[in-house]
């Protein structure tokens, strides 16, 4: 597998470190009222077969996290974009 | 048909022309009493012991590939009991207990091996940790021997015992575990269920789980509709896709784990022997092929085959322990899709939808477990309550913050 990275271009997959499912939202709220989406949170996960977000880290080049968008069914990779890109994308598709 | 030395002399009489085949292809019926999705060691050994233990045979075992086509036929065949938390310990003991009877009692020779498991250790706070578990073992009435270096130095000369690096400092080892093969455990646990009645039916997918005021009533398939009024889920890698289908989400990733096979050599290593400063662990398998593995690659995939930094990865550690493995040459590896589960430990339990069942969260120890997942799994459906063996693999433990977590890792799927 080879991911493009933004900054240092297409780098092999030992380079990278992989954190995971990038769509589950952090709660804001301490409250224990909130338990349910905490649980949802921490513990639950789609688990697709097919097209995945996931955050990466460049861990072993620029260390910039990263949002990997990799079909898991293939390892085909559809694109990469920084966290911080992601994160914005997201919430102005919200707003 | 029972297998026996003179069904063999028979049958080699007649030119191996007449065995009869080890289980029907039949027709899916419009409804079973219990539907089993997954033909793989967890589901097949679910409706043998449904059969055998609970008296339940109208019975269907629905497998989307062929018989066996999963992580059955995907692992490095190795069978131990050397847990250390409560939870786990008595229902891997339970497990080792069955594989001990198991040729026996489905007759069919799984070449049960029990060659023993040695685990190294490489540092003194390796050790006090091997002798923790080691005791918690023996508590809970597994057997367990702590090793020094000389003890692991006549057993197998040819490890790098001075390493600068990773010296050998002794090893925990479990003489009851062992080695099955693996493809005779889906034979023999199909084989025992068909000829108690289980109807199991290949190339049928489910494509729908039908649920009606909270109730299961049965599936699609790509073979038609199926009734059912018990429904039980062992679809591992595939778990989440499958509950996916009953509005489930579930405390599981999907990971990718290589296993490797190298040519054949003349016998070399008797026992299984597992590195502790890396992850690999290999056996030699009877044809003379080392098998052995590592570690998940670390990303979710549903790929069966992985990268190739991991497989450096897993031989490097395996030349840091055995030096003598730089020259041989790696023969086949392939992957499987781990259902890893949130605290590293496997759940077998009821759902809040009547009728539903679930396997899943085996990580990657599913194929030692399989005798005791099917018994246990049985149970559960059978009396609709998890008997004491899976009490504590309750698919609520997360909710409850009642992990189960051997390595210590939290809800991160990918490192346990």
């Amino acid at each position: 597998m080879l991911i493009k990275c933004p900054h240092c271009g297409a780098r092999p997959v030992e380079e990278y470190t992989f954190l995971g499912d990038a769509r589950p939202q952090r709660p804001t709220s301490n409250d224990p009222s909130t338990m349910e989406q905490w649980f949802d949170y921490v513990y639950l996960r789609d688990n697709p077969k097919g097209r995945f977000d996931e955050y990466v880290q460049h861990s072993g080049g620029c260390r910039a996290w990263l949002v990997v968008s990799r079909n898991t069914a293939t390892h085909e990779i559809h694109g990469t974009v920084t966290a911080r890109d992601w994160t914005k994308s997201r919430q102005g598709a919200k707003a | 048909m029972k297998y026996s030395v003179f069904s063999l002399i028979r049958n080699t009489l007649s030119g191996h022309r007449n065995w009869a085949p080890a289980w029907r292809a039949p027709e899916p019926k419009t409804s079973y009493d219990v539907v089993i999705v997954g033909g793989g060691g967890h589901g097949l050994s679910t409706a043998y012991y449904l059969a055998k233990e609970h008296g339940l045979t109208n019975v269907a075992v629905l497998e989307k590939g062929w018989l066996g086509s999963g992580n059955i036929g995907r692992n490095t065949t190795i069978i131990r009991s050397n847990y250390m938390l409560p939870g786990n310990n008595p229902f891997y003991e339970w497990s080792m207990k069955l594989w001990e009877g198991l040729e026996q009692d489905f007759n069919f020779n799984a070449m049960v091996s029990q060659r023993g498991v040695l685990n190294l250790c490489h540092t003194d706070a390796q050790r006090d940790a091997f002798a923790r578990r080691g005791n918690a073992m023996r508590i809970d009435g597994v057997d367990a021997e702590l090793l020094d270096a000389q003890d692991v130095r006549e057993m197998y000369p040819f490890f790098d015992f001075d390493s600068p690096r990773f010296p050998i400092k002794g090893g925990l080892l479990q003489r009851r575990g062992g080695t099955v093969r693996h493809d005779a455990v889906a034979w023999g646990y199909a084989r025992g269920a068909d000829s108690r009645g289980v109807d199991i039916i290949q190339n049928c997918e489910v494509t729908g789980i039908r649920i009606d005021n909270g109730k299961v009533t049965g599936v699609d398939t790509s073979r038609g509709f199926i009734g059912c009024s018990k429904l039980g889920l062992a679809a591992a890698g595939n778990s989440s896709e499958v509950a996916a289908l009953a509005g489930m989400k579930l405390p599981i990733e999907s990971h990718v784990l290589q296993a490797f096979v190298s040519e054949g050599l003349k016998p070399y290593i008797d026992g299984v022997v597992t590195f502790g400063a890396g992850h690999f662990y290999v056996s030699q398998s009877d044809k003379g092929g080392l098998v052995f593995g590592g570690d998940l690659d670390g990303y979710n995939s549903y790929a069966r085959r992985g990268n190739l930094p991991m497989v450096e990865h897993v031989i490097e550690a395996g030349v840091a322990m055995i030096p003598g493995l730089a020259r041989v040459r790696v023969l086949r590896s392939w992957g499987g899709i781990m259902d890893m589960s949130m605290d590293g430990s496997p759940i077998i339990d009821k759902t809040h939808i009547d009728g539903l069942y679930l396997n899943c969260g085996w990580c990657y120890g599913g194929f030692k477990a399989t005798p005791a997942s099917g018994w246990c799994f049985a149970h559960t459906i059978a009396r609709d309550e998890a008997h004491g063996l899976n009490a504590a693999f309750r698919l609520n433990r997360f909710r409850r913050g009642y992990m189960i977590d051997e390595k210590g890792q939290g809800a991160t799927p990918n490192l346990h």
